[in-house]
């Protein structure tokens, strides 16, 4: 109980002392904000483009919205599943920064367990990338509502859950990967690799049908590649249902429908193969979870280990 | 005793920081680890708060094993660091509140804690201020409160008035000193400041991570420094009788100052013996004691002022 009260004290330092400088939590915001606007500016138009010739070349007329609102909500998963591991990378600032100015020593000399600290500034870490994922998804959503809204009450729900399987996957893995690091140059190695190669690597920047085959298959190995795969699921389900159902007004047969839905799913990575095979939903949370369970199991190791070397 | 160590042993790779050095300090004392950066003071320090584990020795505070009970010990130290620890975005209030939670203090208990702390240090003014943004005596008093929030018995200064400006390091003194007379707290100091361990009840200096000497400040200086006179009114008479002195072994030097001499005695009774065999050349002077700069200078080889 005691040490209980103790770690929520903790939680509340560590997230209270990351609000108190803007500047931290400026530059967690800043990535996906780029983000953002980037594929706003440049992007947005090819993926549109990309739905007009599935249309077009089935003679097809689909609401403008529900095309925008699409493209809009194929940037949103790609912002969110990438965010969810870049911004906890870039979060954990306050662990570092504790390293590197002796504050952790004032916890050490406390009477406060070594591992009370380590999942402090973990539980930490994580609220404070799901505030500033909440936030860039507020963002994002305003834009959905302005181009084309058509979610669904329970995908948005299940894309806040996607979110928070998403930053559990990033925090873990952040607080394995820097649990290592105890200087800023390291801190911002580390974070510039993760921003730079992470959305490649899970097939946020670019869907991972349009690499070669071997590619693919590479890729399908890598468990972030299921937490883009699950945002994607909830993020497009309400297009797809609402180009169906547009198409079912312009009297297309059910097996069309069905053959373009799933050839845009395919194509978008709503749908994910692993060497071949598809991978069912529930299967994507068991594999993200799954991990997610690993790298616990490897962070608990780490700090067993370092509280018994000193 | 407050403080118990039995041959402490600490090593980083090659470098022995800390070899197998003993003491005690006693209750209430004022002790002092002195000596140069690198010396093992601030292992030593770390080693007693848990912050680092030791290679060999025992180690004991107020009866509790380091090994064994590590946080009986924490919850009976407090420390203020070389350097301050607290959240200096955070304003003084958060950082005490964060940081009495780690012992277990919260709602009344903290209320009622903080109300004494901030009347004995005199906190109420800054206590809704950024630790960023005080000055360095209003920092080292918030160090001192945080330290001693949890009640203490033992207080744990690593070199506390380093970097601080001189009346700065009088009133950080006269805290420390006010808590000791009024709660009889025990404070263990690491220092490299002479006039700083020259205050001090017991004094162990340090060396290369050994224990090159201990004793009382009074005993150091009378083991290890010379006592020295100084004759004002420098007359031609005075250099022959002192010259004389010298080749008769009597005294073991003495050097011109600037409207001086400073004759360096092999005794404190020497001194007694020339002042009563040539009263004539005694009309203005001074027997001073040595200092504790001439002690360590004698006991490490080091002139403190210049490592």
């Amino acid at each position: 109980m005691g040490e209980c009260r103790k770690l929520v004290s903790l939680i509340k330092r560590n997230t209270k002392y990351y609000f108190k400088d803007t500047f931290m939590f400026c530059m967690s915001l800043i990535t996906p904000v780029i983000l953002f606007v980037l594929f706003v500016t440049f992007l947005r138009n090819v993926y549109i483009d990309s739905f007009n010739q599935v249309f077009e070349k089935n003679n097809l007329t689909i609401a403008e919205s529900i095309i925008n609102g699409c493209a809009g909500a194929w940037l949103m998963s790609s912002i969110l599943s990438v965010s969810a591991v870049t911004v906890a990378f870039c979060s954990n600032v306050v662990m570092i920064n504790d390293k590197i100015e002796g504050n952790i020593n004032d916890f050490t000399v406390s009477p406060v367990k070594g591992p009370t600290i380590s999942i402090a500034y973990f539980v930490s870490n994580f609220f404070v990338t799901f505030i500033v994922l909440l936030v860039v998804m507020a963002i994002g959503h305003i834009y959905l509502a302005c181009v084309g809204w058509y979610i669904s009450v329970s995908d948005a729900f299940l894309i806040i859950v996607d979110i928070v399987c998403g930053i559990l996957f990033g925090t873990l893995l952040a607080a394995v990967v820097e649990s290592f690091v105890s200087t800023q140059g390291g801190l911002s190695a580390v974070s510039t690799l993760v921003s730079s190669m992470y959305g490649f690597i899970c097939g946020a920047y670019m869907p991972i049908s349009s690499f070669a085959e071997g590619l693919q298959n590479t890729l399908s190995l890598l468990p972030g590649t299921y937490g883009v795969g699950i945002m994607r699921h909830h993020y497009m389900n309400g297009y797809m249902q609402a180009f169906a159902d547009e198409m079912r007004l312009q009297a297309v047969d059910e097996t069309t429908i069905s053959n373009i839905i799933n050839g845009m799913r395919d194509s978008f990575d709503a749908n994910l193969y692993f060497f071949g095979n598809e991978v069912p939903l529930g299967a994507m949370y068991g594999i993200l979870l799954g991990t997610c369970t690993l790298l616990a199991v490897a962070f608990v190791g780490i700090v067993i280990i370092k509280n018994k070397r000193k | 005793m407050i403080i118990e160590i039995e041959n402490l042993k600490k090593s980083f790779k090659d470098i022995k920081a800390v070899d197998d050095i003993s003491f005690v300090v006693k209750e209430g004392e004022l002790f002092a680890f002195l000596g140069v950066n690198g010396a093992g003071k601030s292992t030593t320090i770390n080693i007693i708060s848990g912050i680092l584990k030791k290679d060999g020795g025992t180690v004991k505070i107020c009866g509790y094993d380091i090994d064994s009970q590590p946080d009986k010990i924490k919850n009976v130290l407090g420390i203020v660091f070389q350097n301050s620890v607290l959240d200096k975005k955070m304003t003084v209030l958060d950082n005490l509140k964060s940081r009495a939670a780690m012992y277990g203090i919260f709602g009344t208990k903290f209320k009622s804690r903080l109300d004494e702390i901030c009347e004995l240090l005199d906190l109420n003014e800054i206590l809704k201020r950024p630790v960023g943004k005080l000055s360095g005596g209003q920092k080292r008093r918030v160090d001192i409160a945080r330290a001693l929030f949890h009640n203490p018995k033992l207080l744990i200064l690593d070199e506390p008035t380093t970097g601080l400006d001189p009346k700065t390091r009088i009133t950080v003194w006269n805290i420390i000193d006010r808590l000791r007379k009024e709660q009889g707290l025990t404070v263990f100091l690491t220092t490299h400041y002479m006039e700083e361990a020259a205050e001090a009840d017991y004094v162990v200096v340090l060396d290369s991570g050994k224990k090159a000497a201990e004793g009382t400040p009074h005993d150091l200086k009378t083991k290890y420094a010379n006592d020295f006179i100084r004759l004002y009114g420098v007359t031609g008479e005075i250099r022959s009788i002192l010259d004389k002195l010298q080749q008769e072994n009597k005294i073991i030097s003495f050097q011109t100052k600037r409207d001086y001499l400073e004759v360096e005695l092999k005794s404190t009774s020497s001194a007694t013996d020339i002042i009563c065999a040539y009263p004539h050349i005694f009309k203005d002077y001074e027997v001073l004691k040595g200092n504790m700069d001439n002690v360590f200078l004698k006991v490490t080889g080091k002139d403190i002022n210049e490592v």
